[in-house]
């Protein structure tokens, strides 16, 4: 194998056949990009509901993830933790992606967004407004609001948003930097709920598309990559498993085999069969 | 002679300190690492490089935020 090859083995750390040098180089060669910066990693990873620091590091280590989200939260003034979860992941090593879970109105975002940035944060946020607590639906209204508002602080955004084609039009019209609409209520494990949509917004977006929120499993996640999406964004589905560190892993090959399937060019579904083996030659 | 208190609300709690006390001083006190967290004073976030020039008032409400697992 070429040097070259091997970088790209370990960039990627993927499980491609020696020989599949053109497949390799494929996989290599593909990014996506966020706010000018490239990203080979098409999974984006939460932080939160893990045991404890060591499990999310090592979660984030499993995942290849290049991205964390991270949520921005008061410090425990009466019980100060001598460590921090920052003393875990590394923020030369890792994109941190601060949040605004949590936030109810566009005020309490943009704010929760600039304390992030002070906190050593980058320009990049994940901007959620919720509007109810029961579904942890977005506010459409409050998310556009606040996303203007940061957009003119020199934000990056990157919106959670519904799975509505024109919401999400409008958000790239703004100037976000992605759009990430859900596959089904945040830590539902429900999948995606609604590909067609998704096919829409994929088709109309120029910026990046990034499925945030509702993963279960593996097979959903290589569905949202093989839709055409451009990443991944999960939590719940990994730090919730029964061993977080395994579906770290699975999610990681998963979403390398569905970018991997989109490039390659599925067949297209058809109601009737098509016979694999030859037609001719048949023993009477 | 002794020191004149106040009282400022700290993360939602009420929190006392001696007047004349800056943010740095707080920070200090609270031995928290100025690179990983952020402040927000009255509502307002603060720049870092004002903590050793802010003083704190009766009242103020600061709030001090880091960050943590999230999704």
């Amino acid at each position: 194998m070429s040097a070259a090859g091997k970088a790209a083995d370990e960039a990627l750390n993927c499980a491609l056949p020696i020989g599949a040098d053109g497949v390799r180089q494929k996989m290599y060669d593909d990014y996506f990009e966020l706010a000018g910066k490239r990203f080979h990693s098409r999974l984006i990873i939460g932080t939160g509901k893990y045991r404890d620091f060591a499990q999310t590091r090592a979660a984030v280590e499993q995942s290849g993830a290049e991205i964390v989200t991270v949520a921005v939260r008061r410090v425990n003034i009466t019980d100060r933790a001598k460590e921090g979860l920052l003393d875990y992941i590394d923020p030369n090593k890792y994109a941190i992606l601060p949040n605004t879970a949590g936030c109810y109105t566009a005020e309490e975002a943009v704010k929760t967004c600039r304390l992030a940035r002070e906190a050593g944060a980058g320009e990049l946020v994940k901007l959620e407004v919720i509007g109810d607590p029961k579904t942890l639906f977005p506010d459409v209204a409050a998310t556009i609001e606040a996303a203007k508002t940061l957009i003119k602080e020199g934000f990056k955004v990157l919106p959670y948003i519904t799975d509505d084609p024109v919401a999400c039009l409008r958000l790239e019209e703004l100037g976000c930097a992605a759009v990430m609409p859900l596959a089904a209520p945040i830590g539902s494990g429900l999948g995606i709920r609604n590909p067609y949509n998704l096919r829409i917004i994929i088709e109309q977006t120029k910026v990046p598309i990034i499925v945030d929120a509702g993963v279960g499993t593996a097979s959903d996640a290589a569905e949202a990559l093989e839709l055409g999406c451009d990443a991944v964004l999960m939590n719940t589905a990994i730090a919730g498993a029964k061993d977080p560190l395994a579906m770290a892993r699975a999610m990681k090959l998963a979403v390398e085999a569905g970018r991997l399937a989109y490039l390659a060019g599925r067949i297209e579904a058809k109601l009737y069969a098509t016979a694999s083996s030859p037609l001719t030659g048949l023993i009477s | 002679m002794t020191t004149q208190k106040i009282t400022i609300e700290l993360n939602g709690e009420p929190f006392a300190l001696d007047s004349g006390v800056r943010l740095q001083d707080l920070i200090d006190q609270l031995n928290l690492r100025p690179t990983r967290i952020a402040v927000a004073l009255n509502r307002t976030v603060v720049p870092k490089a004002e903590y050793p020039s802010v003083s704190l008032k009766q009242n103020d409400k600061v709030e001090i935020v880091n960050f943590v697992g999230g999704g």
